[in-house]
């Protein structure tokens, strides 16, 4: 499904910021994996899910999804296979369009856009069936601007226009993490019945290990620039937030004290 | 100031207003919908003037020169997309440099400084035989069915797939790209069709003053913008699409309006461009200081109750 082969990321090469955010990745993911992914501040999961989107261009390696080759197409195009929700909810909408404007936009995803409606008659109903499952009352303001929206109820709206079009891979990058705990909680709710309902393949960045571990089928540990651990299936299910510390204390040989992952959870 | 020499010029501030207010409505694509500031079109604005100019001189209809002129716009905003978008030289100074190079363009397009149109057609001569009546009036008709027709044309157009998908590239940036559409086009089209109003503009003032300069689009950009603001302070900002598009009309209107009467009032044309400047900086920072001053008043009343 998505084959990540000895990829690397080096920021400001070559000067005195030189950063090696991502050291030889390879991962393999298969068709319906929902995998979680942690690690501390810097750690590189951001940079990984950036490069898979195709926002900064890779240094070495290659990056395949459904056997089409992407690690040279720009972010655009990948983006046409690739849904996507940032950890800032400003930044999945579009704040001065109408809720059914951005519905709409998000629902001609790969699609050639030429000069039809962008809002077609016939397609409203749909969108509204869409929203009405987000359970925010959404769907009796079609009309309004997303800037009137919280960032919860944004976040919500962005997590269903990048599955609107079924993606063949879902990116979420700490989506729920500018959202406070009632609203972050039913956000991750509504993402594993989305996920579940389509069998999408998704990577989920969190900070939150217990998340971490009760989410997905599969859970990826990052540190500096590598993946350090990599468990699925049972071996998964069973692991507690204790074997989490100590398989990053082995693998890093570092105190995992003062780092944000602690505090959560 | 003498009113009724004042109500005579009103007709011809009117007419200017409207057909100027086709620039007003290229500059709102780039600064408004776009959310970029496009300085291509002081040298669009003189490019759509030279070619109609040309084309008129050498014969072409009228109405086909005003089309030609629409092309050599949107060329030039091209020029500006192309400049901005796969150069990656920052929008400000991609227009500068377009502006620049247009200006000897223009020059050479028409081969000198000015081209009169004393024994040509134009759109105006020839609805002012059609219509009898005084040019000013004529030039009210045919611009205000033109602005109909192209207020129409964007309501529709930016309705549409690619005219939503060009409101959001100016909305946020990076979710149009998460969505799959290149923002390096939408941006590209914003940029021609801007400039191609500019054009189309300068080619219907070149039509209705019966002359082309070089140096006519000289400060357009600035009164493009004072329209803009013009009209979003007269009649407010949060409205629908439609009404919006014919504000920026109303504020361009109100400008030659305004500019009629400090002419009136004993201010010569060698000073306008000042007021202009001046004008356009202060509507531009009463919203920051209302803002200022009610951040300040809302805090003030706070710590006090
Ligand atoms: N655009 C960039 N330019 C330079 N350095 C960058 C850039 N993006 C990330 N980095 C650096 O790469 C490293 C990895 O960053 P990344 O954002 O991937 O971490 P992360 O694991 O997502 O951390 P966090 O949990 O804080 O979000 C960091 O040291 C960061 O400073
Ligand atoms: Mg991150």
């Amino acid at each position: 499904m998505l084959e990540i082969k000895h990829v690397s990321k080096t920021f400001n090469p070559n000067t005195i910021n030189e950063k090696k955010a991502l050291k030889d990745i390879t991962l393999t993911l298969n068709e319906g994996d929902f995998v979680t992914i942690i690690g501390g501040n810097g750690a590189g999961k951001s940079t990984m899910l950036n490069m898979i989107a195709g926002v900064y261009p890779i240094d070495s390696g290659t990056i395949v999804l459904d056997n089409e080759n992407l690690s040279l197409q720009p972010e655009y195009k990948r983006a046409r296979t690739i849904g996507r929700v940032f950890q800032d909810p400003m930044m999945g909408t579009a704040a001065d369009m109408e809720i059914q404007e951005n519905l709409a936009f998000a629902n001609r995803r790969g699609q050639k856009r030429g000069l039809g409606w962008g809002v077609r008659k016939d397609e409203k109903e749909d969108l509204q069936k869409a929203l009405h499952r987000l359970g925010l009352n959404l769907e009796n303001r079609m009309s309004d601007k997303v800037g009137l929206l919280s960032g919860g109820q944004r976040q919500a709206l962005t997590l269903l226009m990048a599955t609107l079009k079924k993606p063949k891979l879902l990116l979420l990058d700490e989506h729920t993490a500018a959202l406070d705990p009632k609203t972050a909680k039913a956000v991750l709710e509504l993402t594993k019945e989305i996920v579940e309902e389509q069998h999408l393949t998704a990577l989920m960045v969190t900070h939150n290990m217990r998340d971490a571990i009760a989410i997905g089928n599969r859970l990826i540990m990052m540190h500096e620039g590598r993946i350090i651990y990599d468990v699925q299936g049972e071996e998964k299910k069973n692991l507690t937030v204790e074997d989490l510390l100590i398989k990053f204390e082995q693998a890093s040989g570092e105190e995992f004290a003062n780092d944000r992952m602690m505090l959560s959870k | 100031m003498d009113i009724s020499s004042l109500l005579t010029a009103i007709p011809g501030a009117i007419s200017q207003g409207i057909l100027w207010g086709v620039m007003a409505l290229g500059v709102y694509t780039t600064y408004r919908i776009l959310n970029i500031s496009d300085l291509t079109v002081d040298g669009s604005f003189a490019t759509g003037g030279c070619v109609a100019a040309v084309c008129l001189v050498n014969g072409l209809n009228p109405f086909v020169s005003l089309l030609v002129a629409l092309v050599a716009g949107l060329l030039a905003g091209a020029i500006t997309g192309f400049l901005h978008t796969r150069c990656e030289i920052p929008a400000i100074l991609a227009g500068i440099l377009t502006q620049l190079g247009l200006y000897s363009i223009n020059l050479r397009i028409m081969g000198r400084s000015n081209t009169p149109l004393l024994k040509v057609d134009t759109l105006f001569s020839k609805g002012k035989e059609l219509l009898n009546l005084p040019s000013q009036y004529v030039a009210i008709i045919i611009g205000v069915v033109l602005i109909v027709l192209l207020v129409a044309c964007m309501y529709w157009f930016y309705g549409t797939e690619i005219g939503s998908a060009i409101r959001a590239t100016g909305n946020n940036e990076r979710m149009v790209e998460s969505l799959g559409v290149n923002t390096k086009t939408t941006k590209m089209l914003g940029f021609m069709i801007a400039n191609g109003l500019v054009a189309l503009s300068g080619a219907l003032v070149t039509q209705s003053q019966g002359y082309a300069d070089v140096k006519q689009g000289t400060g357009a950009i600035v009164i493009g913008l004072a329209s803009i603001i013009i009209g979003e302070v007269v009649c407010g900002k949060r409205r629908n699409f439609m009404v919006r598009l014919s504000t920026i009309v109303v504020g361009s209107i109100l400008y030659r309006v305004v500019v009629a009467m400090v002419l009136q009032m004993g201010l010569s044309t060698d000073d306008l461009k000042l007021l202009t400047a001046v004008l356009v900086a202060i509507a531009l920072t009463v919203p920051v200081m209302l803002e200022k001053r009610n951040q300040n008043a809302r805090y003030k009343a706070h710590i006090e109750g």
